[in-house]
């Protein structure tokens, strides 16, 4: 019994450059992840310091969560042009 | 609290089994190929493939557990949120693509898709069995949680129901069905927590949470009361006769509560040294002849109230705000004082009684972190209490792209473009849901819902403040998060019993057909194991629970996942080492933990040999050494014999 892909797609030229974007994407979130843990552990008093209505804790909090939102769609955007651009026939995921 | 089922609430459950077994049904019809039954032959577009992962990620954990503890612990509840969605960088950026491209039905095919090894085989399968099997046991006892309030059931048998309907669901017609519930309840769930959310923007924050008008707030009251030299309490107010006075001594730290009676009625109440008053709590006593009682009753007599208010808003101890939007509603919290409930738990004649009493918290203490995790040194923070803050948030961070039933999800779309596409679908559905994680359970800690006897309700209990539609729906949909996520993990475990195991293991080279019936088969043995285990681990903190399954796949799967991908000298014996390194010591280190001798062996005041509680710190690291360590020295030796 083989066990290859379940499915048969082309050949993805763009592969080694989307992992490279991914790989700086992940290094710069966890970079902003690990500040966020290290403020907690070494300075937990600044997490309560106000920003306008909310706090550094809720601001930093929510700001991972739409880091993380805004990092996948810019991951996307650059990852479906550069298979546009180096996969002639890619057409698959216009579905 | 006492519950009773609802009409509404039974017609809209057995309305969503229904679907749900419909579901299934029609795509039983449709799945005969092997293909189909682990993958969903690879068809499902990458929209409902991303829905659906939402729908597989949040599960009970996520919705019972964070809201319930954002609602008793405030800020720190959020955490969870936070970790659980920065885990789906590492899945879009480390994991989506190169495991579609590598694999075929489980993750052991990507493992070993370079090595064909017979060793990768089996401990890559035990893994996934392990961690989906850990996975299984808070999503069970969830279940059991749910019906209680919903159907008005006892725990197992929510547990025997979920148990049932998801062997029917997954012996059916396996991923194909499993996508579509999921997909359909991610869906549902993301928009049903954001018309409660605005819901409770619109009523606004009252000192005296009515629930609408629905239910009046129990007006907790005090009485005045002394403290002689020799610290016995004397009651001023008339009418009331000292039972017997309870001093408890936390390191240190005395506190003084006293039993009163009045007219027959027993009632607990904490002495204040401050204001010289007695405070009302309220307590569970717990009979050695098994008897409990609330309150001083049993629980049908309803004493024991539904809590959770604002002592000051707006600067006023009777306040009320108006509508609010999300800025102002955090605003209000944080400058007003909330009034949280701690518990100690006391040994009596009789057995033991539970006591709940207040401790008004400052709003801007409730926003930031330290009420549940101690991470502040002045207050009392150690460096190992800081140390396991940071391998719960590494754990969490690193857990999710090495969850079994997350990563065979990569298989079930078309191409590795989809695979990204359907996980960023997915982060940005959960990135909404886990935002209004904060208001949900923010707002059921303000709204006097919350039950202190099982905070895993607050988000359907706040909910049923808004009526009861809107609670019926919000728990039918709790009840198929479990449904789904226990399919999705079924399906996990049962390839990797009859896919990795008995076929690629063990040689037997199984047709489709035959390879369908051992999934199913292994489906129903997996859900047996799985109900056993959620009545025997019935009261367990959920989100706890859910902490082991995180921190065992960080260190089980997760280095060998990402060292296969990215290090070319990676070798089958240095996955294999990792692997079985990375399971055991995170095991091992959870069964030594203090909250494991203390929550599950019931061992209060033994001191356990590992003092921190989450493994993934030591046992992530340990796994990477592993790996290169076995994979350099291997390398040799094939070198040597060349």
């Amino acid at each position: 019994m083989q066990h290859g892909p379940s499915t048969e797609w082309k050949k993805d030229k763009a592969s080694s450059l989307k992992e490279l974007l991914g790989k700086w994407m992940f290094l710069l979130y966890t970079l902003v992840y690990a500040g966020f843990i290290l403020i907690n552990v070494f300075s937990p008093e600044f997490m309560g310091i106000d920003v306008g209505s909310l706090n550094v804790a809720i601001v930093y909090g929510f700001g991972l969560i739409i880091f993380a939102i805004f990092l996948a769609f810019a991951y996307n955007h650059v990852s479906t042009h550069a298979e546009e651009l180096l996969c002639d026939d890619k057409k698959e995921d216009k579905e | 609290m006492n519950y009773t089922a609802s009409p509404l609430a039974i017609i809209l459950f057995l309305s969503f089994v229904a679907t749900v077994l419909g579901i299934s049904y029609h795509f039983a019809r449709k799945t005969k190929s092997a293909s189909g039954y682990f993958a969903a032959g690879g068809n499902i577009h990458w929209s409902v493939n991303g829905i659906a992962f939402a729908g597989d990620y949040l599960s009970a954990a996520s919705f019972l557990g964070i809201c319930g503890m954002i609602a008793v612990s405030g800020y720190d509840g959020f955490l969870y949120s936070i970790g659980y969605l920065a885990g789906w960088i590492v899945a879009l950026f480390i994991v989506a693509e190169p495991m579609k491209r590598l694999g075929k039905y489980t993750f052991t095919d990507a493992l070993d898709s370079k090595y064909n090894s017979k060793g990768i085989q089996l401990v890559s399968a035990i893994s996934t069995i392990l961690v989906s099997l850990f996975y299984l046991i808070p999503q069970m006892v969830g279940a059991g949680s749910l019906v209680t309030p919903l159907l008005g059931l006892p725990h197992w048998a929510g547990v025997v129901m979920v148990g049932v309907i998801v062997i029917i669901i997954v012996a059916t017609a396996g991923m194909t069905s499993t996508t579509y519930v999921q997909f359909f309840k991610g869906g549902m769930l993301v928009v049903f927590s954001l018309t409660l959310v605005f819901l409770l923007f619109s009523r606004g924050i009252s000192t005296s949470p009515d629930q609408g008008g629905d239910v009046s707030y129990h007006n907790f009251i005090t009485l005045e009361g002394t403290l002689d030299k020799n610290e016995k309490i004397a009651v001023k107010t008339p009418g009331y006769k000292i039972h017997k006075q309870i001093d408890v001594d936390i390191k240190g730290k005395k506190l003084l509560f006293v039993k009163l009676e009045k007219e027959g009625v027993p009632s607990v109440w904490k002495y204040n040294e401050q204001k010289s008053l007695l405070e009302e709590t309220l307590f569970i006593e717990n009979k050695k002849n098994g008897d409990i009682l609330y309150n001083g009753a049993k629980k049908e007599e309803g004493r024991f109230f539904q809590v959770g208010h604002m002592s000051e808003v707006d600067g006023k101890e009777n306040g009320k705000t108006k509508t609010l939007n999300s800025m102002s509603f955090i605003e209000k919290i944080k400058n007003g004082t909330v009034v949280r409930w701690n518990k100690q738990v006391v040994a009596t004649e009789d057995g033991k009684m539970s006591i709940y009493y207040q401790n008004p918290t400052s709003g801007k203490e409730i926003l930031k972190p330290g009420l549940k995790f101690k991470v502040d040194s002045k207050k009392g923070a150690t460096t190992t209490d800081k140390i396991d803050f940071i391998s719960l948030m590494l754990a969490l961070f690193l857990g999710t792209a090495a969850l079994p039933h997350i990563l065979i999800r990569y298989y079930t779309v078309s191409s590795p473009a989809s695979a990204r596409k359907s996980t960023i679908v997915a982060i940005a559905a959960i990135g909404l849901f886990y935002v209004l994680t904060l208001y949900m359970g923010l707002g059921a800690m303000v709204s006097g819902v919350v039950d202190l006897t099982n905070d895993n309700m607050s988000a359907p209990l706040l909910a049923k403040s808004f009526g009861v539609t809107i609670f019926a729906i919000i728990s039918a949909l709790a009840f198929a998060t479990v449904l789904g996520t226990v399919s999705g993990l079924i399906v996990a475990a049962s390839g990797a019993v009859a896919h990795d195991f008995m076929d690629r293991f063990l040689g037997k080279n199984m047709g489709d057909k035959e390879k369908v019936a051992a999934g199913k088969i292994a489906a129903v043995a997996v859900g047996a194991v799985a109900v056993i285990l959620g009545i025997l681990f019935k009261g367990m903190n959920v989100s706890y629970l859910v902490g082991w399954a995180f921190a065992i796949a960080a260190s089980a799967n997760l280095p060998a996942i990402i060292m296969i991908l990215f290090w070319k000298k990676t070798t089958a014996k240095g996955v294999m080492a990792s692997i079985s390194v990375g399971l055991i010591s995170s095991l091992g280190l959870v069964l030594l933990s203090q909250e494991t001798f203390n929550n599950v062996y019931g061992l209060v005041n033994v001191k356990a040999p590992v003092p921190l509680n989450n493994p993934a710190i030591i046992a992530v690291p340990l796994s990477f050494l592993t790996l290169v360590v076995v994979s350099l020295l291997t390398a040799k030796k094939k070198e040597k014999t060349k």
